[in-house]
């Protein structure tokens, strides 16, 4: 057993975090917020192609930095911390996954080295407005290769070239690839809870389509790839959990009332305390995900669905309860405690909410359970 | 024990009753009157709707007919509220004003005084504004530093306010200064009102993690204000202080939404996997448990009502409807949202249900656990007022404030 990162994969985190100390500055993050024409962050996004980030997980063969997922990790959590303002989570957790899980040859080999030079952006559009996705909800529908239909929001894709579209064909789901400069695509952003990572909705109409995986198996390839963005996200939650974390005790540390530091008092002492439990169980979950990703074995649904909810909770609770030991500052707009406030709420909404991975958690176990016939 | 009025009660309630559902709109879920805007925008509709509720005989119902008020009872206004509750009213601008700046006054400001600006301030003319938080200050109030020094018939003032809400707009302000920092720190503030427009008031919006800027920095130099306006004796600031915090609770019907009854409609409305939301047992588990909080301040209101029709002071019971409230409608957003999952995150008011009440009260609600008394200090009050519990190690004790730690050069 080895329950750790290796040197390497520390050394990797230190050079990661320090590129983002450099590049995605707080300040850098208030520039997104702030200005509804920027979208992403083009500098940051450019320089995390050339250390190879964008392509991470891609092979050397289509061009990719060929790291492992236990290496994206690391980024990811330093990802988080930084809040970093890029659609990385769409476009190589998202995307690349369904193509290097799902597509063909030629769709490899089309879209996976520009993917991983970062000079192609993709996303992945699943959901039809409020409410959750079901496989009897889904109305985007194929029609002689063509799609049209209605997605929203869809994280980045008002900047993405390629979208992973999940659609009716031939009354199956299947999933499908829209190059989204070709015709028959409008894109409008969407106004969300965090500014700092555009959304927008796509309209489809009789776009051209190109199937990718095995078709009517689409609702399972998209959980699939859903599972694998999950424990990559979950670092990023992770990560963004831990900055609040160290914020609020610097404040407490710092900060005085009644002649004291707020630290001394109990009731933040504890409310920190709580913090800390909560992420180092989401640490510990994401930490197994890490490795089931890597070994990609039965146990990756479990893990994936145990790594979100860990996670999604540690973040909330980190934010909210962080937030709220900076008393008034904590509300303003300067103090960037809200903009992980912001961004906690979006990732555990992001890839499906709580509520439904919970529920998928407990159906995994059900299921591990039957083929075990015992539950560890 | 009986939940049903008396006839006298159940006669103020239907007069009340009448008179707002001729004079405002019924509350369904989801309907609000504050919706992403900033509170300044609101400022024509809120005096217009307190000038309305005041020829109606709705306003300082429990205040002397002199003053503007009804005449009435604690009791009836109470009443008053639960019925306000019940319609979409303008957001509470005037909070401060008819809930801290008017009881303040009628205690102790001079027979003129009173005459001047208390049916002015209850008809909606006159705003008022809460110059008491500091940059050093918050919790712990006792430890604000902004000076007054006492010149002939003036006071002079200078210091630091900040978090003051709606000082950008108002017309005066209760202030709480240190006039005397040689002793205890509780011991040495004095409280006044003043003119905003005095020279010597320098007012900075903050901008609030919500985007808007409904609080502020508030700078004095070399503000003079008038003895005459000093409310309490010299050195009594503490006193007068906590009687104006005392009435910072009930003074408004409204509840900010999401409530109980905003997440039900949301859960009966919304499709999930297998039907409605509210069929989903996990759902109805949350429910069952807003209710129960939901209901039991409401009743527990009852019991403040009981005790005021006997003539007596409410018990502290009261306390807790802040602390479960604000934190039950921040959990309340968090979980309508994740009802509706991915969506959830957009704020676009014509995409969501309810006009994204559940959206912006996310990033509205953490303001009501800090805002009057934080979660923590609420706590406090609870386990050292009410349960008697040993109180906190006191390091100030017994310290001159300009001895404190903090204050030595
Ligand atoms: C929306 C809003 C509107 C406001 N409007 C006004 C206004 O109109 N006028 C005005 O004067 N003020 C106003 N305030 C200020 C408000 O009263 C203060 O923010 C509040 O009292 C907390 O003080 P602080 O911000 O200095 O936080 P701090 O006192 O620094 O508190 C920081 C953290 O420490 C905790 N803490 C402090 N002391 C203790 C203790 N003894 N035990 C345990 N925990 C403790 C707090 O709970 C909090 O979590 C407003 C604030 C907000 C957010």
């Amino acid at each position: 057993m080895n329950f750790d990162f290796s040197d390497e994969q520390n050394m990797l985190r230190d050079q990661a975090r320090r590129f983002l100390d450099d590049h995605a500055s707080r300040k850098a993050v208030r520039a997104v917020l702030e200005d509804d024409t920027i979208p992403y962050d083009r500098d940051l996004w450019k320089g995390m192609a050339e250390l190879g980030w964008t392509g991470a997980t891609i092979p050397e063969e289509y061009g990719g930095a060929g790291l492992s997922y236990e290496d994206l990790c690391v980024i990811a959590e330093e990802l988080g911390r930084s809040l970093a303002p890029t659609p990385i989570s769409s476009s190589l957790y998202l995307a690349t996954e369904a193509l290097l899980h799902a597509g063909s040859e030629d769709q490899k080999q089309a879209w996976l080295p520009r993917l991983a030079m970062g000079e192609v952006i993709g996303c992945f559009a699943l959901a039809e407005g409020v409410g959750a996705p079901t496989p009897k909800s889904i109305k985007a529908a194929v029609k002689d290769g063509q799609v049209s239909g209605s997605k929203i929001p869809v994280a980045d894709g008002d900047v993405a070239d390629l979208a992973v579209v999940l659609a009716r064909g031939d009354g199956a789901l299947s999933l499908y690839l829209v190059d989204l400069s070709g015709k028959g695509v409008s894109r409008e952003p969407v106004e969300t809870i965090d500014p700092t990572r555009s959304h927008a909705r796509l309209t489809f109409d009789r776009a051209p389509c190109e199937p990718i995986g095995k078709q009517g198996k689409g609702w399972e390839i998209a959980e699939a790839v859903l599972d694998r963005a999950a424990i990559l996200m979950a670092f990023e939650q992770v990560g963004g959990a831990q900055a609040c974390l160290d914020m609020a005790a610097e404040h407490a540390k710092n900060r005085y009332a009644f002649g004291r530091p707020i630290g001394s008092f109990q009731a933040i002492k504890h409310k920190l305390a709580d913090i800390y439990i909560a992420i180092e169980l989401a640490r510990a979950n994401a930490y197994y995900g890490a490795w089931a990703l890597t070994a990609n074995g039965a146990d990756l649904p479990v893990a994936a669905a145990a790594a979100r909810v860990a996670a999604s909770e540690a973040f909330n609770h980190a934010a909210r309860e962080g937030l709220q030991t900076h008393g008034g500052m904590g509300f303003t707009w300067e103090f960037d405690c809200h903009l992980f406030y912001r961004r906690a709420k979006l990732l555990s909404l992001a890839l499906g909410g709580e509520r439904r991975w919970k529920d998928r958690l407990v159906g995994q176990l059900e299921k591990r359970n039957l083929a075990t016939a015992e539950v560890d | 024990m009986d939940f049903n009025d008396t006839p006298a009660e159940a006669e103020f309630r239907a007069e009340a009753r009448d008179w707002l559902s001729r004079n405002a709109e019924k509350r369904v879920p989801g309907k609000t009157f504050k919706l992403r805007r900033g509170e300044e925008g609101l400022i024509p509709l809120a005096r217009e709707w307190e000038a309305r509720k005041f020829d109606g005989g709705f306003a300082g119902i429990p205040l002397p007919k002199e003053y503007g008020g009804r005449g009435g009872t604690r009791l009836q206004q109470t009443i008053y509220l639960q019925e306000e509750a019940k319609f979409v009213t303008p957001p509470p601008v005037f909070g401060i004003s008819h809930g801290m700046a008017v009881p303040v006054m009628v205690a102790y400001a001079t027979e003129a005084q009173k005459q001047r600006y208390v049916p002015a301030t209850l008809r909606g003319d006159e705003i008022w504004c809460q110059l008491f938080s500091e940059p050093g200050a918050g919790s712990d109030l006792a430890g604000l530093r902004t000076r007054a020094v006492r010149d002939g018939d003036e006071w002079v003032v200078n210091g630091q306010k900040i978090w003051n809400s709606g000082a950008h707009y108002a017309d005066l302000a209760i202030l709480v200064t240190r006039s005397d920092p040689t002793v205890e720190k509780h011991k040495g503030l004095t409280y006044f009102f003043v003119d905003m427009k005095s020279p010597g008031i320098e007012v900075r919006p903050i901008k609030q993690m919500t985007g808007f800027s409904n609080f502020n920095e508030v700078f004095m130099t070399d503000l003079r204000i008038p003895d005459s306006q000093r409310l309490g004796a010299v050195g009594d600031g503490w006193k007068v202080s906590i009687t104006t915090l005392m009435n910072e609770r009930v003074v408004s019907g409204v509840r900010p939404a999401p409530d109980f009854n905003d997440i039900f409609g949301l859960a009966r409305d919304l499709q999930l996997e297998d039907g409605p939301a509210i069929a989903d047992p996990a759902v109805r588990e949350k429910l069952a448990d807003w209710y129960v909080q939901s209901r039991g301040i409401e009743l527990i209101r009852f019991r403040t009502m009981t005790a005021l029709s006997r003539g007596q002071q409410p018990g502290p019971e009261n306390s807790i409807s802040k602390l479960v409230g604000s934190f039950k409608r921040q959990q309340i957003a968090a979980f309508g949202m994740d009802l509706m999952d991915t969506a959830g995150a957009v704020m676009d008011k014509e995409l969501m249900p309810m006009r994204a009440l559940f959206q912006d009260a996310l990033l509205d609600s953490p303001s009501g656990r800090i805002a009057a008394g934080t979660d923590e200090i609420l706590r406090n009050i609870i386990g050292e007022r009410v349960l008697g519990l040993p109180r906190d190690v006191r390091a100030d004790k017994g310290i001159p404030f300009n001895q404190l730690r903090e204050n030595k050069e």
